[in-house]
């Protein structure tokens, strides 16, 4: 496929039976084929296997949608989730289908800001404004979104978004004593309890069992890539590989992680032989911060446009998402529950203090990515993140890493900007 | 022979280097056509090379630049040439205002620059000036004749706008005005400069360094350390630019 012929294929009449705002809705389609062309088609000495991923975006609005209407059909739950907090486990293991919604473009902002204030986080307006102009097929297919209070935004967000679509919210801890795991684990029963609701069906020990074993096989999958990424000269973008990332949170995870290692099979057998899709002298960079939902590439872009590469991101679009796994030998439905909330539980978001532990991992990835230099992250009006950026500078300046710090929304108007401050940084690491 | 050109979004800069020295440099409106008006500028030297930097300065490579560096480190160089040993550097241009920090061998080691907003910047002042009716170099000298006190509490430029609608229609005088706009930007500034960090001496560059208030204003919010600018601060960056050239 060429980057002039890229397209995101058209299904109005499915989008018609989703109540869907179908001339509306097929411009945003044509906009992001067209983007998606100029990013990612044109980039040079792309692995063979990213045609999986590019097939996955020409199909975002029709093929996986069908998948899941047909799940649906049969009476099998369609939970949506903006949070890596999901026990999607719990939802595989009942038949279902977890899938993370829209809330990356600016394109829904507008019918957000209608009804919530402008100043809030932008990923939580986008979000919200899909679902007001009814311009994201996944939102329509659900049959409830898991909504969870990791920030006030959203916590407070979910009551209005109730409105338009059954929100189920669980409570996440702040903090990481013992009696803030009892409390997970309580909300993490309800949550079984409402999805068996939903399908109508106890979800078994074997189910669970089976559910966590896939799952667990995905966040391996993608485990191998970040691993492999750690290459140099690096054997994939850091656009697709954020692609893949953002992919992990709408594909059926059996076929999702059996294409990811086919990819890896590839991408280790260009780091034997040493190739790669750059140079090994141009910088390579790790992202680190609040998460970059699909179609979010600005800053990737950015980077990659001006010559360097992106290596890892410590991020829940990234790692946060896939460091930690499921213990999958136990046998009775509280231990699975137990070792599932365990797991959970080890989730650095910004969202708890005081989350040393996230400082700690930011290194622990820098080293084993060979990264020269971290670019922290942070969506506007995010200030559990954008504060928490304190420490993650002073651990920079004490370790010696050349460090950036940006906050930006999605709107283009400060590319310019931006694009100058992540050349400096580049300056700043090629010395 | 070297040419450092810096594409600002109000200006245009040249300057000229031969061994190492400064020999020439011309400052002209960007105008409509930033390209043609940057061709226009430099045709009527004989460079070896030829870098640019500003917002400007992928257009330049496109067309006739041999090299590009970012404004960060075009003033950092640029202010090494005029001070060997300043560690800070201030630059207030028209659209952005920086702070950067060099290490001992004057490469860059840390900077800060204004968010998208043009608060702070060069075009802040020049909006205000228009609204109390100040042409821009009066602007600064208006100012420092106040001897009240206002404050400003915004800092988002049309926010402001409005704050000094409303003081003019209270009657305070513009210069009381003037000077609570100048005093607004360098609050900004020197919240920059203690996030980054700052040495003993200050090196102010940029088209703003001109403007006698805001000069007078940061030397007295930081007694301690002395802050100093070159004769013509508006081209530090080109001139940068082109000892770059001239390095590599």
């Amino acid at each position: 496929m060429e980057a002039a012929r890229f397209e995101v294929k058209p299904y109005p009449e499915m989008w018609e039976s989703l109540d869907m705002d179908v001339p509306r809705f097929d411009k945003a389609r044509q906009m992001l084929g067209e983007v998606y062309g100029k990013m990612f088609m044109s980039q040079p000495n792309r692995p063979e296997k990213m045609a999986y991923f590019d097939d996955m975006i020409s199909e975002i609005f029709g093929r996986r949608i069908q998948e899941m209407i047909d799940v649906k059909k049969e009476g099998r739950p369609i939970v949506g989730t903006f949070c890596v907090y999901i026990p999607e486990e719990v939802v595989v293991a009942a038949g279902g289908v977890c899938v993370g919604l829209c809330g990356g473009s600016p394109g829904s902002i507008p019918d957000a800001e209608k009804i919530l204030p402008r100043n809030i986080c932008p990923m939580v307006k986008s979000a919200f404004g899909f679902k007001v102009g009814k311009i994201c097929p996944y939102f329509q297919v659900v049959d409830f979104v898991y909504g969870e209070t990791t920030c006030d935004a959203k916590k407070k967000t979910w009551e209005i978004l109730d409105r338009l679509v059954p929100t189920h919210v669980m409570e996440i801890p702040q903090m990481k004593n013992a009696r803030d795991k009892t409390l997970w684990f309580e909300e993490v029963k309800d949550f079984k309890t409402k999805v068996e609701e939903v399908c109508q069906k106890t979800i078994s020990t074997d189910d669970l069992a089976a559910a966590i074993k896939v799952i667990n096989n995905k966040r391996r999958a993608l485990q191998r890539l970040t691993k492999v990424r750690a290459s140099s000269p690096a054997p994939i973008s850091g656009k697709d590989a954020l692609l893949i990332e953002q992919i992990a949170f709408y594909d059926e995870p059996v076929r999702f992680a059996e294409k990811v290692n086919e990819l890896c099979d590839e991408l280790e057998e260009r780091a034997r032989n040493g190739e790669g899709v750059i140079d090994s002298s141009a910088p390579r960079v790790m992202v680190s911060g609040t998460p970059m939902a699909l179609p979010n590439w600005k800053v990737h872009n950015l980077i990659e446009a001006a010559g360097a590469v992106v290596v890892n991101e410590e991020s829940c679009i990234g790692t946060r998402y896939f460091k930690d796994l499921i213990d999958e030998n136990k046998s009775t439905m509280d231990e699975q529950l137990d070792a599932l909330t365990d797991r959970y539980m080890k989730i650095d978001c910004s969202c708890f203090t005081p989350n040393y532990e996230r400082i700690d991992q930011i290194l622990k990835e820098y080293k084993d990515s060979n990264a020269q230099g971290i670019l922290h992250y942070s969506l506007q009006f995010c200030h559990t993140y954008n504060i928490e950026e304190i420490k993650v500078r002073e651990a920079c300046e004490k370790e010696g890493i050349p460090y950036l710090s940006i906050e930006s929304d999605y709107s283009p108007e400060d590319v310019g900007q931006l694009q100058t401050r992540i050349e400096a940084f580049l300056e700043q690491i090629r010395g | 022979m070297q040419v450092g050109i810096d594409l600002g979004s109000r200006t245009i800069k040249v300057a000229v280097v031969e061994d190492g020295r400064m020999i020439d440099y011309r400052i002209a409106e960007s105008g409509f056509d930033p390209h043609g008006q940057a061709l226009e500028m430099i045709k009527q030297y004989k460079p070896s090379k030829i870098v640019a930097t500003g917002y400007g300065r992928h257009l330049a490579q496109k067309h006739f630049a041999h090299d590009v560096i970012t404004e960060i480190k075009a003033h950092a160089i640029g202010a090494r040439y005029h001070f060997p040993e300043c560690t800070t550097v201030v630059d207030i241009g028209g659209q952005d205002s920086k702070v950067i920090s060099l290490g001992a061998n004057g490469s860059v080691v840390n900077f800060q620059m204004n968010d998208k907003c043009a608060a702070g910047t060069g075009r802040f002042l020049e909006i205000m000036a228009t609204s109390l009716g100040f042409a821009l170099d009066e602007f600064g000298p208006a100012a420092l004749e106040s001897d009240q006190e206002v404050a400003i509490n915004s800092m988002r430029t049309v926010f402001a706008e409005s704050e000094v609608v409303s003081m003019k229609n209270r009657g305070i005088p513009p210069k009381d005005v003037a000077n609570a706009v100048h005093l607004s930007v360098v609050n900004r500034l020197t919240a920059m400069l203690n996030r980054v960090g700052f040495g003993e001496s200050i090196v102010f560059s940029g088209g703003v360094a001109r403007n006698p208030c805001i000069v007078k204003m940061l030397q007295e919010r930081l007694d301690c350390v002395k802050v100093e600018s070159p004769s013509a601060p508006d081209i530090v960056g080109a001139l940068g630019a082109a000892l770059y050239a001239d390095r590599c």
